[in-house]
């Protein structure tokens, strides 16, 4: 057989982050298949995937490999490994990218294991190293560290990859793929555990700690007026707001808004900070925000330095302006 | 009686990093260090079983000889026995190789054991890898993540939270559970009860030579994956400045990071037509 390379993606669907992620990562893939000249391949198994092939395929595999039959309608990990073990080893991919989803994150190790090779968790960064390998940033210590990971022997080189990480490429439903419809193996493995109960979860119990999205204001909101508004791009983001001290003690806020040392230690994907000027009573409590946009005036705020976007404006002025954009563009 | 294995780890205290900035790497040496809180959760859920059906409960960790506080620990709160792999050449082991050293350790301490608890993740690498391969190493069913541990006779009933899924799994024993720390509220140890750990507690020690695991076998069988360069993040921040005014810094964030935004809200954000502005 002709031994082109081949990144593998695995097709985690099951709602529309995974979806998204898998996208996200073909998309990726299509980056790196160009420097070490491989294929973009994405492996999807369940019942009834004619639609994650057309949407796999418009968002730029090359090929799928696809196993759709009937006693794969519902998630399991036994069933999956068994299946893309077999693919992996008459295949060979050189590389193989799985969503950090928790489906993701419990069926990688298992994978690596069995084709004794590699893993790296939760990947923040993908590249191609001098020497052609994958290069793997994975985060640790709650995200204040990054290392750096290669899989110099052993292939597949493996990564699971935070969703959200890479941009999709916008689709194309003209783009054509080679599309392998595979039969299912003889036998399954032998199921060791069964699935008794199977549900869409109610929304967890929701307090600031778990919360995705907070939106932070301070002194430079001016008045409680200008404060109030943050309640409306909380409500906008699905997220929840949180109050410097300064702020709860004029009672512009509620105590249980209080972010930092005395206050409550977030770890939300994404914070914004308006007119905070980032005392250590407050920032003590951001260690774990993942991307942090900060809103104020003076560019020299600490908040302003420990932010990955720091927009100089006034507080209260940006957020009345991204409150109207975010009404028009924001589709559920 | 039951066997359960509860495999814990040591870990620096995430708020002390002692740095060092001439070359750049962690001194773990100089970390403070506690049982990672996960693992903390797992030995709660063994310790809750043991009290409702009884259970014969051995703490496992690999690590520094300086771990055996964290096995000392597990038995204040009442593990009855530790195990402890420390080996130099064991040092810097991937989650591939730990998962490989574990399975040793139990295949030689506790081949009939019908229950491995760890914690989902721990709070330095947070790889989550270990637990589910050292199931496949030991061949062993497993479910990861999981709330709630029911047991029946040798079934096994475990609740957990997927990906927004409410599951109900079970298996039978011998199987293998990662613990979250939604539940299993871990228990404090009293000061005497540490004490005595320290002095009586029960604690065996192994080193690659005595699990079996031969320099050589280590060469064949060792770490797949190579750290090449650490960093603190906060250095690789980006922190782009944005100027200008409300309206047209508003359009460049929300183009620039619409993917970023969209993906955490789970709600799509339009890219802005050329030609929409007002």
């Amino acid at each position: 057989m002709n031994r082109q390379k081949s990144i593998w993606i695995f097709g985690d669907y099951r709602n529309y982050y995974q979806n998204r992620v898998t996208l996200q990562l073909i998309s990726k893939a299509v980056d790196l298949a160009r420097i070490i000249q491989a294929e973009v391949c994405a492996v999807v198994f369940g019942h009834e995937v004619e639609e994650w092939i057309m949407e796999y395929t418009a968002h730029g595999a090359d090929r799928i490999l696809a196993i759709d039959h009937p006693s794969l309608t519902s998630y399991s990990t036994e069933n999956y490994l068994a299946l893309i073990e077999k693919l992996a080893r008459e295949r060979d991919p050189e590389i193989i990218l799985i969503g950090a989803t928790d489906f993701g994150r419990e069926f990688a190790p298992s994978l690596a294991k069995r084709l004794k090779t590699g893993l790296s968790a939760d990947c923040v960064g993908l590249d191609i190293t001098d020497e052609g390998l994958l290069l793997q940033i994975a985060p640790s210590f709650g995200g204040n560290m990054l290392a750096e990971i290669v899989t110099e022997k052993y292939r597949p080189q493996m990564a699971t990859v935070r969703p959200g990480t890479f941009k999709e490429i916008p689709h194309n439903y003209e783009r054509k793929a080679i599309v392998e419809r595979l039969p299912l193996m003889d036998k399954l493995p032998q199921p060791r555990i069964r699935l008794i109960e199977y549900e869409r979860a109610v929304a967890r119990e929701h307090t600031i700690e778990n919360a995705t999205v907070i939106v932070c204001g301070g002194r430079g909101l001016n008045n409680k007026n200008n404060f109030k508004k943050l309640d409306e791009l909380a409500k906008l983001l699905g997220g929840d707001v949180g109050a410097t001290r300064p702020v709860v003690y004029a009672g512009w806020a509620d105590h249980n808004a209080l972010v930092g040392q005395a206050g409550k230690h977030i770890k939300p994907k994404i914070l914004f900070s308006f007119g905070i000027s980032g005392a250590i009573q407050h920032t003590a409590g951001l260690g774990e925000a993942q991307f942090i946009i900060a809103v104020n005036k003076n560019p020299q705020a600490t908040m302003m330095k420990m932010a990955d976007v720091a927009i100089v404006a006034d507080a209260s002025d940006l957020l009345n302006t991204l409150i109207k954009e975010l009404k028009k563009r924001i589709r559920d | 009686m039951l066997n359960i294995i509860v495999c814990i780890k040591q870990v620096p205290m995430v708020t002390e990093l002692p740095w060092d900035e001439k070359t750049g790497t962690l001194r773990r040496d100089l970390a403070a260090c506690m049982m990672n809180p996960a693992c903390k959760h797992a030995l709660e859920a063994a310790l809750q079983i043991k009290e409702k059906f009884g259970a014969n409960v051995a703490a496992l960790t690999m690590g520094p000889p300086v771990a055996e506080e964290v096995l000392r620990e597990a038995v204040a709160l009442g593990a009855n026995r530790g195990i402890l792999i420390s080996d130099k050449c064991l040092a810097g082991s991937d989650t591939y190789a730990t998962s490989l050293i574990l399975a040793a350790a139990i295949k030689k301490e506790c081949p009939r054991c019908d229950l491995i608890l760890c914690g989902a993740y721990t709070s330095d690498s947070e790889t989550a890898q270990v637990g589910p391969q050292l199931a496949e190493e030991l061949n062993l069913p497993a479910a990861a993540y999981v709330e709630n541990i029911e047991i029946k006779g040798r079934a096994l009933r475990v609740r957990r939270l997927v990906d927004n899924f409410r599951e109900t799994l079970e298996m039978e024993f011998p199987a293998l559970v990662t613990v979250s720390m939604e539940k299993y509220l871990p228990r404090y140890t009293t000061l005497a009860g540490l004490e005595n750990a320290f002095v009586e507690g029960n604690i065996s020690t192994y080193d690659a030579d005595a699990l079996g695991i031969s320099d050589k076998a280590i060469e064949r069988q060792c770490s797949r994956t190579r750290v090449r360069k650490v960093y603190l993040r906060k250095a690789q921040k980006e922190n782009v400045v944005l100027t200008g005014t409300a309206a047209t810094v508003v359009s460049e964030f929300l183009d620039k990071y619409e993917n970023k935004i969209s993906a955490a809200i789970g709600k799509t954000i339009e890219e802005n037509e050329p030609g929409d502005h007002e």
